[in-house]
């Protein structure tokens, strides 16, 4: 008792600095909760049955993250393990969830519908629980719809097209024709895109709705070259979640113009081409597991795992109430492999972090864009800054 | 007469420089080049005097013990390649390292520990014979590596499980697993081998630790004016042999620090090129060279006068700087 007295005052003298003092056999468990039929994984057949995108459930990213911490937990005597949970299609993801927490799973990667993610950060929120948003770019989730235990470490879609600003600016392509399409989607894609030209003063020469049709009589919505002629412009944005469409813009607009933002020049929490700080190593212990490239929200889900062990190892705590707190605190530091060391906003728990822009096999750029400054944090040009959010959990 | 002397001397010379193998103090300057899989060399007066191709993915190099011969760490062919310091002659290949990063050499002169990047494992291999010896199991993406003068322990960073590995290499097992600020990197000895400063590069700032207790006894962050704390990413560090000060490379902030070692305290800040990494010292210490990985050049250092003196284009991405001068 006296000598753990002792230790402990010497790491009070110490502050900042890590200590070792762990040595007992306890576990800290992960929960992933995925939902039955979950409309994001059914494979999106286009017209001639081709599979546009396979999308891959993330689970993966926090296997790689667990992994990592092997040789911490040999060190602490301690283990890390994950715990996952298959909603059926109508079961309630809140009482899931706290019959989770109350065996011991009290963190939770959220790879379900946005409509799950909402009930729960708001059903929750006063809970001693730590919710992770791994899939989700809704601005509204981590504004209006925000919650103090509910964390997001895919970046919003404020903060992708804000990177792609950054560089349309920077490289003075600055009259932009956005071409969007129907869905909810689309249209808060092409909204953030619009904030984010305001913002960096991005000249929006037309806004051009589309649709996937081959109407004779919708032709000006429906083919390309008529979509994008009449105008003088450097950039299309396209705003297309489907991608059905998307997929033909290039190289089919009036003008030869790149394209940016659903095809083209794509902003990304992480690109499987990544090659600086470190990247190529996680890229490649992630294919080791998943026999696949990583993907943003693999990282994601792998950032929310290194984030919590990194706060349980720094705190020595499995208390939630303080490792969450140590999270959003200032002494709080994550390796994202991207630079800039991560961190979470206090008012809204974002995960700051660079943007990668990325094209099918390369990454162009990664942002903030060089001079791109900000009086805090220069990751905080990215996304609605603190006096522009509407969430103050802070 | 004076004439016949000073042909003989030359020949007494030339004599001695050609005798391949045995050759010392060269004078040369040895820069692993990792993106452009080249070895660029110079000489005392900055010249470049040679570009050779060498394995994939060149960094960690370090002399053989008797400074006849130089390793080579090749990441992409999982080799280290061995090489003629006097001749720069490819003499033999190490392989099925998986991808080496760093090493140091043990004071038996024979085995070369190794970090495998990929394979979470400390590796030791026999440099004369390429065998495999043992290994180690480490934290994701070892790094760094220091072996005690006395050869007694092995100490290795694990960047992305920020624990700095002891290994002892009598009971040939990992003794103790320091944790230590975030993403660990390279190491150094003060002379009495008391201390262990370690760069933790995401965290800005140097850990010290205690050899005797393996515990943190004190951190040293830097911050030069016109940067702020994220953009500084310390790496390689050096200290002097009289263990009065420590350079170290500042990384994203383009700086060299130096270090005031008694005292913890940071001297000044020399402005290098672009992503200041790697570090070396001429033996007597008058000058610091440091790789510039996103600049591709090498920065020249007068200690005295703490001046660059000149920078020198090199290779792609400039990783490792041995210097053969004594």
């Amino acid at each position: 008792m006296i000598i753990k007295g002792l230790v402990v005052a010497g790491a009070l003298l110490l502050a900042g600095t890590p200590r070792y003092l762990w040595a007992v056999d306890e576990d800290f468990s992960f929960g992933y909760i995925q939902r039955q039929h979950d409309t994001a994984y059914v494979p999106q057949r286009g017209y001639t049955g081709l599979s546009l995108r396979d999308q891959h459930p993330p689970i993966d990213g926090a296997k790689v993250a667990l992994q990592e911490s092997r040789a911490m937990q040999r060190a602490l005597k301690f283990t890390f393990s994950l715990v996952t949970k298959q909603l059926e299609e109508t079961e309630d993801v809140v009482s899931a969830i706290e019959a989770l927490a109350s065996q011991g799973t009290r963190v939770l990667l959220l790879d379900l519908p946005i409509a799950d993610v909402k009930q729960a950060a708001t059903a929750l929120a006063d809970r001693d629980l730590l919710l992770f948003n791994i899939r989700h770019r809704a601005n509204a989730l981590r504004d209006r719809d925000c919650s103090p235990v509910l964390f997001h470490t895919i970046p919003s879609d404020a903060m992708l097209v804000d990177g792609l600003s950054q560089y349309l600016f920077k490289k003075r392509w600055t009259d932009v024709l956005i071409l969007e399409g129907e869905t909810e989607a689309d249209k808060a894609l092409s909204a953030a895109f619009q904030a984010s030209a305001r913002k960096f003063r991005i000249n929006v020469v037309g806004t051009r709705a589309f649709v996937l049709s081959n109407d004779p009589r919708a032709r000006d919505q429906t083919n390309i070259p008529l979509l994008t002629g009449d105008a003088r412009y450097d950039i299309v944005f396209l705003a297309d979640s489907f991608g059905e469409f998307g997929r033909y813009v290039p190289y089919r607009t009036y003008r030869a113009r790149p394209v940016v933002g659903s095809e083209g020049l794509v902003a990304s929490s992480w690109h499987w081409t990544w090659e600086r700080h470190g990247a190529p190593q996680l890229n490649q212990r992630f294919y080791r597991i998943a026999k696949r490239h990583m993907t943003g929200t693999d990282w994601a889900a792998w950032a929310a795992v290194k984030s919590v062990i990194e706060a349980v190892v720094r705190t020595q705590s499995q208390d939630i109430v303080t490792v969450r707190r140590y999270l959003t605190s200032d002494a709080f530091t994550l390796d994202t492999y991207k630079g800039a060391p991560g961190s979470f906003r206090k008012w809204n728990r974002q995960l700051r972090q660079a943007v990668l822009l990325h094209t099918h096999n390369a990454v162009v750029a990664s942002a903030p864009i060089e001079g791109f400054l900000h009086q805090a944090n220069n990751l905080d040009t990215l996304g609605r800054d603190r006096p522009e959010s509407a969430c103050r959990i802070d | 007469m004076t004439r016949w002397l000073a042909v003989s001397m030359v020949f007494l010379t030339t004599g001695s420089w050609s005798d391949y193998g045995l050759a010392r103090n060269t004078g040369l300057i040895f820069i692993s080049n990792e993106r452009s899989s080249t070895i660029t060399v110079l000489d005392k007066d900055h010249r470049v005097t040679k570009t050779f191709e060498t394995c994939a993915r060149p960094r960690g190099m370090h002399f053989s013990h008797d400074r006849t011969e130089f390793f080579v760490g090749c990441a992409d062919d999982s080799i280290i390649a061995v090489y003629d310091v006097a001749t720069q002659k490819l003499l033999r290949r190490i392989r099925q390292v998986e991808e080496p990063e760093t090493f140091d050499l043990h004071p038996n002169g024979r085995h070369l520990y190794i970090s495998n990047e990929e394979d979470a494992t400390a590796t030791v291999v026999d440099v004369q014979t390429g065998e495999f010896v043992t290994e180690y199991e480490t934290g994701e993406e070892p790094e760094g590596v220091q072996v005690t003068t006395d050869g007694k322990f092995v100490f290795v960073a694990s960047e992305a499980a920020n624990l700095v590995h002891v290994i002892d290499t009598e009971k040939q097992t990992v003794i103790k697993d320091i944790l230590v600020n975030t993403r660990p990197r390279r190491f150094a000895l003060t002379p009495d081998e008391r201390e262990l400063w370690v760069s933790a590069e995401l965290a800005g700032v140097v850990n010290i630790i205690d050899t005797r207790t393996l515990e943190i006894i004190a951190d040293v962050s830097f911050l030069p004016a016109g940067f702020r704390k994220e953009q500084v990413t310390p790496v390689d560090l050096l200290i002097t042999r009289g263990g009065a000060r420590a350079y170290v490379a500042l990384g994203r902030a383009n700086h060299v620090a130096i270090v005031d070692v008694m005292n913890r305290k940071v001297l000044d800040y020399l402005l290098v090129g672009k992503r200041a990494w790697g570090l070396a010292l001429t033996h007597d210490e008058s000058k610091l060279y440091v790789a510039n990985g996103l600049s591709d050049d090498v920065s020249i250092i007068d200690t005295a006068k703490l001046r660059v003196i000149t920078t020198v284009p090199v290779g792609l991405v400039p990783y490792g700087i041995l210097i053969d001068d004594h």
